[in-house]
């Protein structure tokens, strides 16, 4: 009989509206702002710079290698090395970032610098409520923008941040052990003036 | 770009069954690029004869971002996320194809977990790929919202699955030369095996909504047939081919990654009309749903990656390789010649889509306007990969 196709279909839509009531799988709507699913841990956006400890300056572990500026696919990161050094996180004296600009508008999320980096100093940001009143000045985030401290990194990623900080706590270690059977070992090279060259 | 379409007096009119007979002027209309049923920024130049399609020119090139001539200028790995952007559904398919055919330009062996993991998120990706094109083609017919938010509903639950483990929802960028990039947790496994479970209710629901429908048997049975001949010789793939009765799917020719290893079946057409290409789909769903279980049941531990596989300074030898995989949309293939260096030397697509498309003016000349619609909607176009 004509019709039974379409009377069969409303049902369906029938059973969908009355099921939104009740079933928690047929009502899937979420109202952004008040409400928010909460973010997978994976979840990537854009990049930020890690530093350790209090200070911005001091504690940035990026020393401006350039890796990622060569890598990052629509080239997005603009880098300008320093002159002189000031000392890493195992105290060993390193160029630091004059200049770390990247284009959010440019960037396309795809965390090859995150898997290019040799220093674990850039890691993917989990803020995505960036939108600004125009697209320039607003969307190039500079090195101060960029740069969060490790408890952040803890904070929004637990479980890569126990795996980095684990992996850097035995650099460290290995290191300090090098040194300790080096004869005549120097001292450490953060208690040591850096040098200009 | 010019587009003008020739009268057509010297033509001869197919036979048509509605419309007005009366000897007249034919109008030229451009659809598109900016319209709602054409899926991105495709244009038809449509030559009509009263409300019949008498002839048709599809104008591309709107959505053009220069994708091949990037990836001879990038490094092989800064490809990989420009494939996501190809076909913006199926990124998961997308990046397999071309981690497929550098793989095979360099001889790199992927892990057996690895080659698991790309089985079940490429059949994930076709799910939801086959139960959003439903969604769409049924709203092009003009049932507006309702079947296609009950299929972006279905969607979304397989988007968190993507972005739970790769870190985005489209633009995954999840598989590596190798391997894949994140390891799949057994938590992550145990939802998707949950969603996996729940999905054939929502295709039983889709097939009570649509499959019996009078609206859609008289909107799509014997509107844009394919004669089998027509569509081997325009090599047209996918769902489109099957649904001419073709027997052709390349996870079964070729036996790509761990397919032989499943048991599925290949449902084919016979009309090779647009109410086939869309029971493809239904049909399509309920396979992969069974190739899923079977993947969880075998997904064995291990590694996820080849750790011979270098990030940086990757360069395979000098060769040329050519990868294809059965995308959701068809046969999906890269092209890549390697001249030694860190970038391929050309690096060539082969879209499903497009070539899918080649054919439609032969689908639609006699239909009217409004079947166009219906039968660009059943081919499953994305234009980021028709235009690349």
């Amino acid at each position: 009989m004509i019709g039974t196709g379409i009377l069969k279909g409303m049902a369906v839509t029938a059973r969908n509206f009355v099921g939104s009531y009740f079933d928690k799988e047929r009502l899937v709507t979420v109202q952004y702002p008040e409400e928010r699913n909460p973010l997978p841990e994976n979840y990537r956006n854009f990049p930020f710079l890690i530093y350790d400890g209090d200070d911005a300056h001091a504690g940035l572990r990026c020393v401006a290698c350039k890796i990622c500026e060569k890598e990052c696919p629509p080239q997005c990161i603009y880098i300008v090395k320093s002159e002189d050094k000031k000392p890493d996180y195992m105290g060993k004296p390193q160029f630091y970032p004059k200049v770390f600009d990247i284009d959010v508008s440019v960037c396309m999320s795809c965390q090859i610098c995150v898997e290019v980096c040799p220093f674990e100093a850039i890691k993917m940001d989990k803020d995505f409520e960036l939108s600004t009143r125009e697209r320039f000045d607003a969307l190039l985030m500079r090195k101060d923008a960029l740069a969060k401290s490790n408890d952040y990194y803890r904070r929004i990623s637990p479980s890569d941040a126990r795996e980095v900080d684990a992996k850097l706590a035995a650099a460290a270690e290995a290191a300090a052990k090098k040194k300790a059977a080096a004869p005549g070992a120097m001292p450490p090279a953060a208690a040591v003036p850096v040098a200009s060259n | 770009m010019s587009a003008t379409v020739e009268t057509l007096e010297a033509m001869e009119r197919p036979p048509v069954s509605m419309g007005s007979r009366l000897e007249g002027e034919l109008l030229e209309v451009s659809m598109g690029p900016q319209h709602p049923s054409t899926h991105g920024v495709f244009r038809m130049n449509v030559a009509l004869e009263g409300e019949i399609v008498r002839k048709l020119k599809p104008v591309f090139g709107y959505l053009h971002r220069n994708h091949e001539k990037i990836g001879e200028n990038t490094s092989y790995l800064g490809s990989m996320p420009y494939t996501d952007r190809l076909d913006y559904f199926c990124s998961m398919t997308n990046n397999w194809a071309y981690a497929l055919s550098v793989e095979k330009l360099a001889g790199i062996e992927v892990p057996e977990r690895a080659e698991y993991l790309r089985v079940i998120l490429a059949e994930l990706t076709r799910l939801q790929n086959h139960a959003s094109l439903l969604g769409f083609l049924l709203n092009d017919m003009g049932a507006w919202g309702t079947p296609l938010m009950y299929a972006f509903r279905e969607r979304e639950k397989i988007l968190d699955l993507f972005e739970s483990l790769s870190g985005s929802r489209m633009m995954c960028d999840y598989m590596r030369f190798g391997g894949c990039r994140v390891d799949a947790s057994p938590e992550w496994l145990d939802y998707a095996k949950k969603i996996v479970d729940r999905f054939p209710r929502f295709v039983d629901e889709l097939e009570q909504l649509i499959v019996g429908n009078e609206v859609v048997i008289a909107r799509t049975q014997n509107v844009g047939n394919v004669s089998a001949e027509l569509a081997v010789s325009a090599g047209i793939t996918g769902p489109m081919l099957r649904a001419c009765g073709v027997n052709y799917d390349l996870r079964k020719v070729d036996g790509y990654g761990f397919y032989p290893r499943f048991k599925f079946r290949i449902p084919l057409g016979e009309h090779g009309d647009t109410y086939d290409r869309l029971m493809m789909r239904l049909l399509e769903m309920r396979e992969s749903v069974g190739i899923l279980r079977q993947a969880f049941e075998q997904l064995p531990s291990g590694p996820i990656i080849n750790p011979k596989v270098k990030i940086r300074a990757f360069r395979p030898p000098v060769g040329e390789a050519y990868g294809r995989i059965e995308a959701p949309k068809g046969e999906l293939g890269f092209y890549l010649i390697s001249d030694g260096g860190p970038n391929p030397y050309r690096y060539r697509v082969r879209p499903p889509s497009f070539i899918n498309l080649t054919i439609l003016e032969d689908m639609c000349l006699g239909h009217t306007v409004a079947d166009v619609m219906v039968i660009l909607g059943s081919v499953d176009i994305v234009m980021g990969e028709v235009d690349r």
